[in-house]
């Protein structure tokens, strides 16, 4: 009866203090952390399940209810996965095709935003609006036409015409540079020029060492665009010894297909540089996509 | 001879802004190469194409426009714009919802919300072939994990990429995914919403939905229109997840725009009417940015229209 009592009181405590403004405001909270919980569960939970299949047996992978911690572990599934496909050539190939981009973005967007930045010529608004339009274009309408001009030119089969476009800048990353650039004050390269720099020795000596956060965004940004590129390699290349990791692994879909642990090992490798370059860049990856959606 | 050097550094100064202008071009040099090379000449080309019967292995023919006309009696044409018309309406309003109440989570002010913020963005990092196969798994109908979990909810889970009727829905949940993109930039525009307009709803007697509806709602929806504009973009050139999922099937059910085009231009190298193809994606998605931009006047509510 006491006992009762006491808890009732307990209880009409807690009421009491719910209505409070800050009980509301705690209240708001913490259901709002177990909605997000829940949420951030969900998401991961076909990564888990991804990796549980990885390392299970083929017999396993085809139980139902299904394991979620196989049992025997079956790490052997990884190598065997990246034996039965020639996993390294593939990751080979997309390396070189990946890290030719980077350079190439890196070095030619940079270059284009300092311009549209920093120098005044006839025509930079026009042909910055121009720039920021061709976004709009899809890329399938110049798809054709550059896959006859690459033929002519032998470049079919190479990874010429994966890599080369990626020198001449991209509108997106440009914008994002020339964002970046427009918010290092001014006074520096006035006093650089003071010293005798000329535009090409402000932009390395000044410019380029004040950009870390948007050299970062480039490069994650282009680095996890290439690595998952499908189409374009698609047409490209033909031999399979050119093929890249996206080729290879939808390739390795269709003989294997029942051999969903090897299967979901290969891709999860295949997933993991893009992981890895997202965690090392998300500080900068979120913060420009951020600020560019707000000015958009 | 110091008199010769005094004038050449005085025409120097003069002519700096002409130096700064060809400068300005050498630094644009490379985009300005790209536009002509990557994106003039082949709008050209593509435009001219589409006028050919052409397989690249013979010579073209000119046929005029008998690629637009035969287009439209294309019943594959008219599935693939269904198929991504549809897609399109579900996913994107269902993608933009799912974004926002994620930014909503993710703008309590908890600790580790940064790294809430990380982990929510992730799937949108690995979306390609890896995550195409990820989902064929997790669709499969009999050891999948979607109907695992179906099952223990007492439903008998359909059969998802196998079904003529399910396999778009399963190509939108797995769009949904990688809304964390999404939620990341409405994240940003909430925080940018000043605090003070909450209290003084608060002091006016509004509850939390009021305050949803009459302050986050419209001071968002700068970010609503950018995120809708983008995604119609998006949608309509969606590719890998066709090819690799389900190719098009069962029954042309997955039949996307994009997949159609490939299909039509280099499996049956028909290339100029792949060209007509490409130009009619381009005025699709032209009709609906410049349609949404039109509307944007109605429902979009900007910063400078403060106070008037």
């Amino acid at each position: 009866m006491n006992q009762k009592e006491e808890s009732r009181m307990v209880i009409s405590n807690i009421q009491n203090w719910i209505k409070t403004k800050r009980g509301q405001e705690l209240l708001h909270k913490a259901l709002g952390l177990v909605f997000l919980s829940i949420i951030i569960l969900i998401i991961l939970l076909p990564l888990f399940w991804m990796l549980s299949t990885s390392l299970k047996g083929r017999a396993q992978t085809f139980a139902f209810p299904p394991q979620w911690i196989p049992n025997p572990i079956k790490w052997e599934n990884y190598p065997k996965a990246l034996t039965i496909m020639p996993f390294y050539i593939y990751f080979k190939n997309t390396m070189i095709i990946t890290l030719g981009n980077v350079i190439g973005s890196v070095l030619s967007c940079s270059l284009v935003a300092y311009g549209f930045a920093r120098l005044r010529f006839s025509g930079r608004n026009v042909l910055f609006i121009i720039m920021l339009s061709t976004l709009m274009i899809p890329y399938q309408i110049t798809l054709i036409p550059m896959f006859i001009l690459f033929q002519k030119i032998g470049w079919v089969n190479t990874f010429k015409p994966l890599i080369v476009p990626g020198f001449f800048g991209d509108p997106f990353l440009i914008f994002l540079m020339r964002q970046y650039f427009m918010s290092i004050p001014r006074e520096l390269d006035d006093a650089a020029k003071i010293d005798g720099c000329n535009n090409f020795q402000i932009f390395y000596k000044i410019i380029l060492p004040n950009s870390k956060p948007a050299i970062i965004l480039v490069i994650v940004f282009k680095f996890i665009w290439t690595w998952n590129d499908f189409l374009a390699p698609l047409i490209y290349l033909n031999d399979a010894s050119k093929y890249t990791l996206s080729i290879g692994l939808a390739s390795f879909q269709g003989r294997f297909f029942t051999d969903w642990n090897l299967m979901m090992a290969a891709s999860l490798v295949v997933m993991i540089p893009c992981l890895i370059v997202f965690f090392f860049g998300q500080k900068q990856l979120i913060e420009g996509i951020s600020t560019t959606g707000l000015k958009g | 001879m110091k008199k010769i050097f005094q004038v050449k550094l005085w025409k120097k100064t003069k002519s700096l802004a002409k130096k700064e202008a060809i400068d300005g071009y050498i630094f644009i040099l490379p985009w300005l190469l790209g536009l002509f090379i990557f994106t003039v000449y082949p709008l050209i080309a593509s435009f001219m194409i589409s006028f050919t019967d052409w397989d690249i292995f013979n010579p073209p023919s000119l046929i005029g426009i008998k690629n637009y006309t035969t287009m439209f009696k294309e019943s594959d044409f008219w599935q693939s714009i269904k198929v991504t018309m549809i897609y399109s309406t579900f996913a994107i309003p269902l993608g933009l919802m799912v974004s926002l109440i994620l930014a909503m989570l993710l703008n309590l002010k908890v600790k580790g919300s940064g790294f809430f913020r990380t982990l929510v963005y992730a799937p949108a990092v690995i979306s390609g072939v890896a995550s195409s196969l990820l989902w064929m798994w997790i669709f499969n109908p009999d050891f999948g994990l979607i109907n695992f979990v179906l099952s223990k909810l007492g439903i008998d889970g359909p059969q998802w990429l196998l079904s003529p009727n399910w396999a778009l829905s399963a190509f939108v949940i797995m769009s949904l995914w990688t809304a964390g993109g999404s939620a990341v930039i409405y994240l940003a525009g909430l925080r940018n919403i000043p605090q003070q307009m909450y209290e003084a709803a608060e002091i006016d007697g509004a509850n939390k939905w009021q305050q949803f509806t009459k302050i986050t709602l419209p001071l968002i929806t700068p970010i609503t229109f950018f995120l809708l504009v983008m995604g119609v973009i998006g949608s309509f050139q969606i590719f890998t997840q066709s090819y690799v999922m389900t190719n098009g099937g069962p029954n042309r059910a997955t039949l996307f725009y994009v997949l159609y085009l490939y299909n039509q231009s280099f499996r049956n190298y028909f290339m100029g009417y792949g060209c007509a193809l490409g130009w009619i994606l381009f005025a699709i998605i032209l009709i609906f940015t410049l349609l949404i931009f039109k509307s944007s006047s109605i429902w979009v509510y900007y910063e400078s229209e403060r106070g008037k």
